[in-house]
């Protein structure tokens, strides 16, 4: 006899499922029947792929917000790998892969060569993981932003290198359990060093349009891109997308996880345009990180025993220093 | 029309004549006035709508043309030495994915120690990326390649690097036959893509290929290879009848007839063996040179058929595979196996070493008595050399060798106030 599952539903406020209830034209682009399907069903992504959710949805959007006249570049990684195993590709729109370190400044060119073809209606999008984005691709998408190409670079960031097996990148968190650094020794995990945060160093650039999303509200991803979409030059979106296989959540937790790190602080939803805050997300009901840490493999060593009180303590500073940062907690009526 | 000219001028003169719709730029001496030149252009409307853009890198100026040639733009760049390396990971990747990029190279070595003086380093490096490999040897040859270089890339749908020697070609004046706008139009068709990024017909560019299918791939690329060897003779015929001249090919024999002595070489340097041959021969010496245009593909072939009656070949080239010796020798000694006649290997002009005619005419009675050490370093001061190797074996901590010999050579040179 199979086990009996609770199954909750209730309304989130963040549209999972009150997409019905909403006007028609505020309903998410994956419940129309002209949804695109640009990545399609049937890749290879792993089961509860925060990834492949962000980029079908980031994809559509970007489909239905520019008539569908989108070409996509990839940098290499998850997302390609899972995408296009020869001779199959997912992808329903004109996409090209070139190396890991390159996709901004392929994206530039292919941007380029529709100006030069007056074929601008057709609107460019560049993707990478967070290595592909923060790392190895750095130069070039600096490059593309000071030059505010025709461009929206979209980094799903999952905090390592997961194609190659998890390992460290410039955007892993601290204490974070990666292959390259492990739950070994004094400090386990992840070192506690200045990060790097790319939403601030692409608003530095002072491009036209900054923003994060998660992949635990969905209908904001969606609006977001199509938002950046209709713009003209660089735009840049970074998404959180939990990886099961990496973080050592359950992959029926990818929501959950993105959206306890949005409501613990530690990932702050907002947009920013030509390098000003515009909007952010505010967080209804703060919740420790421990909440979040808990539900990930990644930071168990955290929890002993003994019990890493200093380095809980340390991260919760991090949410908290994100939440006076960007204002994330309203301040209560004074009336 | 004949002008005097830059080599940078005239090579950026004739990539605008080709109508490229996206130019990267990023600067490495010496190609810097080839895209200088051209961005004035772009700047001043004389391009119509291309495309100029300021990159951050070699790295993304290659990258850039990547995604505008695969968006059916034709597109250029030109870069050199270092410039040329940074790029290593995109020219196996534009050449993989069978995209027209045309590109001039500088010729420069490659440090350390920097150096920014002409020798082949650069494009050597790079032989094995799948790009056709073409070499200059005067202006007006890396003029005329340019054209033929966008008509081949695009007939092949393969990218073609025009090898023009650093400072000797790229800085130096002379009289070039500049062809006229619409005879070039009429050589060189627009760019028709054999696969483009378009939304109204989406295909998938870059996909990964496993163990099934790689091995056929690269069969391919070879392949493409092989047919360009048929293609560039053609080409070279087709722009004889077309401009008048003899520009290109996959060689170009000089004399070699009744040609004992053959002397095999790339780039501007053939023109001082010319004058040598010409002293030697006017002494009764048969001596021939064989230049070779197309170093990728390698036109094996061609050459075994050219060399056929010499007795002696020397490869002149102005790179070295430490610990090995000689590259295009290695490949000239391929194409010759079998042959009775001696090779020769000569490395020479090493980071900008002039190749001087006294030398070269010493080297080659050296090589037909059977007097040459192989590979012969031309010119190469031996006693800086042991110097350097005593310091070293005196004193382990004995300090950077580039800055040893410096000064050594400082405390031998006369002052020159």
């Amino acid at each position: 006899m199979m086990s009996k599952q609770v199954v909750k539903f209730y309304q989130t406020g963040t549209f999972t499922v009150g997409n019905r209830l909403l006007d028609e034209t505020l309903r998410t682009v994956q419940s129309g029947i002209a949804r695109t399907n640009s990545l399609n069903s049937g890749h290879r992504a792993c089961q509860g792929c925060g990834e492949a959710l962000g980029a079908r949805y980031a994809v559509d959007a970007a489909m239905r917000a520019a008539n569908n006249q989108v070409i996509a570049v990839n940098a290499t990684g998850c997302l390609e790998v899972f995408s296009t195993p020869y001779p199959e590709s997912a992808w329903q729109l004109p996409w090209i892969h070139s190396v890991f370190g390159n996709a901004p400044a392929v994206a530039s060119g292919v941007a380029a060569a529709l100006k030069a073809k007056g074929k601008t209606q057709s609107k460019v999008i560049a993707q990478g993981g967070d290595g592909g984005t923060v790392d190895i691709g750095f130069g070039c998408l600096s490059g593309m932003f000071e030059r505010n190409d025709d461009v929206l670079y979209i980094c799903y960031d999952n905090e390592a290198y997961m194609n190659t097996g998890v390992q460290r990148s410039g955007a892993t968190p601290p204490a974070a359990r990666t292959m390259t650094t492990q739950a070994v020794g004094d400090a386990p995990g992840s070192r506690f060093e200045t990060g790097k945060n790319l939403p601030r160093i692409a608003m530095a650039h002072d491009i036209p349009y900054v923003a994060t999303a998660t992949v635990a509200d969905l209908h904001d991803l969606e609006a977001k891109v199509t938002k950046a979409v209709k713009m003209r030059g660089a735009r840049y979106i970074h998404i959180f997308v939990p990886c099961p296989l990496g973080w050592g959540s359950d992959p029926a937790h990818t929501i959950r996880v993105a959206r306890t790190a949005v409501e613990s602080g530690l990932f702050p939803v907002f947009e920013a345009e030509s390098g000003k805050v515009t909007d952010v997300t505010p967080i209804r009901k703060k919740m420790p990180v421990e909440d979040y840490l808990r539900l990930q493999g990644r930071f168990k060593h955290l929890f002993g025993p003994p019990k890493k009180t200093e380095t809980l303590a340390a991260i919760q500073q991090i949410a908290d220093d994100n939440i006076a940062r960007y204002g994330l907690i309203e301040a209560p009526d004074s009336e | 029309m004949l002008r005097q000219i830059e080599g940078s001028q005239a090579v950026a003169a004739i990539v605008a004549a080709c109508r490229p719709e996206v130019i990267s730029c990023y600067p490495i001496t010496p190609q810097t006035h080839i895209v200088e030149t051209l961005s004035a252009k772009v700047k001043k409307g004389e391009l119509g709508s291309t495309q100029f853009l300021n990159v951050e890198s070699e790295f993304a100026a290659l990258s850039v043309l990547i995604g505008a040639s695969a968006t059916g733009a034709r597109s250029y760049t030109a870069t050199a030495s270092q410039g040329l390396l940074f790029m290593a990971e995109a020219l196996y990747n534009a050449s993989g994915l069978g995209l027209p990029i045309v590109m001039t190279v500088g010729n420069r070595a490659i440090g350390a120690p920097i150096n920014i003086w002409n020798d082949h380093s650069d494009a050597m490096a790079m032989r094995d990326a799948g790009w056709i490999q073409l070499f200059a040897e005067d202006n007006q040859e890396a003029v005329d390649l340019h054209i033929q270089a966008f008509y081949l890339a695009e007939a092949l749908s393969c990218p073609v690097m025009v090898c023009v020697d650093g400072f000797i070609l790229t800085h130096a004046f002379e009289a070039v036959d500049l062809p006229a706008q619409a005879a070039v139009d009429a050589f060189l068709p627009p760019y028709d893509p054999v696969q483009v990024l378009d939304p109204s017909d989406p295909v998938s560019i870059g996909a990964m290929v496993g163990p099934e299918a790689f091995a056929e791939v690269r069969y391919l690329a070879h392949h493409k290879q092989l047919e360009a060897l048929n293609r560039i003779p053609d080409l070279a015929e087709a722009f004889q009848k077309h401009f008048a001249r003899r520009s290109g090919g996959l060689l170009s024999p000089d004399r070699l007839e009744d040609a004992e002595t053959v002397i095999i070489a790339m780039g501007s340097v053939l023109g001082t063996m010319r004058e040598v041959a010409d002293q030697m021969r006017a002494a009764g010496d048969l001596i021939g040179c064989l230049k070779i245009v197309s170093y990728r593909p390698f036109p094996a072939a061609a050459l075994r058929t050219a060399v056929a009656r010499a007795k002696t070949v020397i490869v002149i080239e102005k790179a070295l595979a430490a610990g090995r010796g000689g590259i295009l020798a290695a490949d000239v000694k391929m194409a010759l196996e079998g042959l009775p006649l001696r090779i020769q290997t000569v490395i020479a002009g090493l980071g900008g070493r002039p190749v001087t005619q006294a030398s070269l005419k010493k080297m080659i009675e050296a090589a037909q008595k059977g007097e040459l050490d192989s590979p012969h370093f031309l010119d190469l001061h031996w006693d800086v050399i042991h110097g350097e190797l005593a310091r070293q074996r005196e004193k382990r901590a004995s300090g950077p060798s580039a800055e040893n010999i410096l000064k050594e050579m400082g405390k031998k040179a006369k002052p020159i106030y």
